[in-house]
């Protein structure tokens, strides 16, 4: 990695090279040099040190042999990153001289050429696209970012590393190939590697009836709540849990090989290839009330009143009843109309409209 | 050919901190350059146990729980997550607390696991409550004149809890180094709630034997003991019971030392970590592996 890209070249040519439109070979009337925009032969050592030194070609050549990590899903990430299948080298060098962003979830990775290493990696929040620098928090080290994905913006704990909650004002200025691929990996596990087996058509996906087939101790109990009468529960859950304002992994399974759930995927980039723990400790505890008959219950409500029980439940599902102005009294989930509800349906023992709650 | 080591704790859904020691043990390993890879996964959080290994570049993993101790999440889930489908309890041949290794192929990606018993069970783990000791009274030669607690959970769901809290107990006991050493539980007797009632010794360590520190650390066994009547007002260390001087060291996992415990695994399983054990050990001030 230390090598002279042009003296890697030159030891490496009698093999043969053939790499994003490059070419060099060794025949008997020595070098062959060829890019799409010239073909040279004939060429001698010397000659060829001088052309391959003005070549943007050959450092592209060896930044992507000999410093970026060469397993499969990491190489080709960092490829897609830079669309390395799609343009030529000098459209993508043209574009990196300037910084080219891509976004990967939450994160916004910019690659940008960097003399003898090749590339560096800028990694933010994409809300930060914009933030000076010194507005944000600079780290080194990729291991950080497993600190910064803890907590949300507001410092409660992310259980869900895809959740759309990434906390901002951070940034990795200079990463290399290789520690951009970690630092991803520390804020969106295994995404990477999921997407590569996609894309590759070897993403092992396990449907949810086969991963709660599988569960056993507290959480076997979720087995029971497939009763081969139909697969409405599991929309429930995917709409519930698996919509991309939740998580941002793009939804793969179904309910079985052969029966597709109803619920949107999603638009993510990487997939979700199986229910995820959070999913069925949510689904243990519905699998629970989900066992219950539903009972009549008769209350009076004035229509106002049904709607701002719609409204609120609207408001938590949706996260915004933390964001609802104190005084927005026309929103029926503000605080002051929620406890003006309470004042006058609740008895004293919290019971909605004084009915009790049958067993 | 290039080793990796994988880390598999239990993480949590509700509390930020169950990871912490994870992570720590993974940097000090990390650190040493002995594995070519050092990854941790967890069952309740991401990297999930599920697809851990498919993060490793190395064919070869050595795998190591941070449990404390032998039974369903070693023998079944972690196993079964991890697809190491040839995996058989048997393998191990343990009594509750001798688990070794067993080398295993892991369905999904084909590497090689060697699959080695939690950090709960090691022997070393006893040279790890002892220093715990050392810590929390800030005395390297704590014991004479000292009782020593080790707590665990008890045997809710599995027998081998228990086990794992006696028999480093009974190992600490032999060293002669402490007056007196108990194995005290949260659900079952003896129970920690009476600590004060096993003890001649006016001085106590009480060391839990849980991996993270968490609601059993800080907020139950605190509350139990009598360290205060609500674990939000805090507690002295030591803090004064019945007379006696309770020094509470919280989790034992979140002990420097712990990197130790995971390294002997993976070498018990034929991981070539030698230098990275006397580095950890110097580092985490327990000296030789040979005792001190």
């Amino acid at each position: 990695m230390d090598e002279d890209p042009v003296d890697a070249l030159v030891a490496t040519a009698p093999d043969g090279i053939d790499f994003d439109g490059l070419r060099v070979e060794v025949g008997e009337d020595g070098y062959t040099f060829e890019t799409p925009a010239e073909a040279t032969s004939g060429l001698d050592e010397d000659a060829l040190q001088e052309k391959a030194a003005e070549d943007p070609h050959v450092g592209n050549w060896y930044f992507w042999h000999a410093v970026a990590p060469q397993t499969d899903a990491r190489w080709a990430f960092l490829r897609w990153l830079e669309g390395a299948e799609e343009h030529t080298v000098p459209d993508r060098y043209d574009a990196l001289a300037d910084g080219l962003a891509t976004e990967w979830g939450q994160l916004q990775v910019t690659v940008s050429l960097d003399g003898d290493r090749g590339r560096s990696y800028d990694l933010r929040h994409v809300a930060d696209a914009a933030t000076p620098a010194d507005e944000l928090t600079a780290h080194e080290d990729p291991l950080d970012a497993r600190d910064i994905a803890k907590h949300d913006d507001d410092g409660d704990y992310r259980p869900l590393k895809t959740a759309p909650s990434l906390q901002t004002g951070w940034q990795f200025p200079d990463l290399d190939a290789a520690d951009v691929v970690e630092a991803v990996h520390a804020f969106y596990p295994a995404t990477v590697q999921n997407w590569h087996r996609e894309r590759e058509g070897e993403l092992d996906v396990d449907h949810w009836h086969e991963t709660v087939e599988r569960q056993t101790g507290i959480y076997g109990v979720v087995r029971t709540w497939d009763r081969g009468e139909g697969y409405e529960h599991v929309n429930w859950v995917a709409e519930a849990c698996c919509d991309d304002s939740q998580c941002l992994k793009r939804r793969e399974w179904e309910y079985d090989e052969e029966t597709e759930l109803d619920v949107d995927g999603g638009d993510g980039e990487f997939p979700c290839r199986e229910p995820c723990s959070l999913v069925i400790a949510a689904a243990r505890q519905w699998t629970k009330l989900e066992g219950e008959q539903a009972q009549t219950y008769e209350f009076e409500l004035t229509p106002s009143e049904k709607e701002q029980v719609e409204a609120i439940i609207d408001a938590v599902a949706d996260g915004r009843a933390g964001d609802i102005r104190e005084a927005d009294v026309y929103d029926g989930a503000n605080r002051y109309r929620t406890r003006f509800l309470r004042a006058k349906l609740f008895d004293d023992d919290g019971n909605l409209a004084g009915v009790e709650t049958d067993d | 050919m290039e080793q990796a080591l994988v880390i598999a704790a239990h993480g949590s859904h509700l509390n930020a901190e169950s990871s912490t020691p994870t992570f720590s043990h993974a940097d000090t390993i990390r650190a040493t350059g002995a594995f070519s890879e050092v990854r941790e996964s967890f069952w309740k959080e991401e990297p999930h146990f599920r697809e851990a290994l498919r993060t490793v570049d190395a064919d070869e993993v050595y795998l190591v729980p941070l449990f404390i101790s032998e039974g369903y999440f070693t023998e079944q889930v972690i196993p079964r997550e991890f697809r190491l489908d040839d995996w058989d309890p048997e393998l191990w041949d343990s009594d509750g607390t001798s688990a070794d290794f067993a080398t295993v192929t892991a369905d999904d990606t084909g590497q090689t696991v060697h699959y080695c018993g939690p950090v709960g069970t090691h022997d070393s783990m006893s040279d790890v409550i002892v220093q715990r000791a050392k810590s929390v009274t800030g005395d390297p030669g704590v014991g004479e004149d000292f009782g020593l607690a080790v707590v665990g959970h008890g045997t809710e769901r599995n027998e081998n809890s228990a086990k794992a809290i006696e028999y480093h107990a009974d190992r600490i006991a032999e060293m002669g180094r402490f007056d007196e050493v108990k194995a005290l539980f949260m659900d079952e007797d003896p129970e920690v709630d009476d600590v004060t009632d096993f003890f001649e010794s006016e001085d106590v360590v009480v060391v839990p034997l849980f991996i993270a520190d968490g609601y059993h650390t800080q907020e139950d066994i605190p509350e139990d003991m009598g360290l205060c009547e609500d674990y939000r007002d805090g507690w002295g260390v030591p803090e004064t019971v019945d007379g006696h001087d309770i020094w509470y060291a919280g989790a034992v996992g979140t002990e420097p030392l712990m990197a130790d415990v995971v390294l002997e695994r993976a070498a018990e399983a034929g991981a070539d970590v030698s230098a990275a054990i006397e580095q950890v050990r110097g580092e985490s001030g327990a000296g030789s592996a040979a005792g001190d």
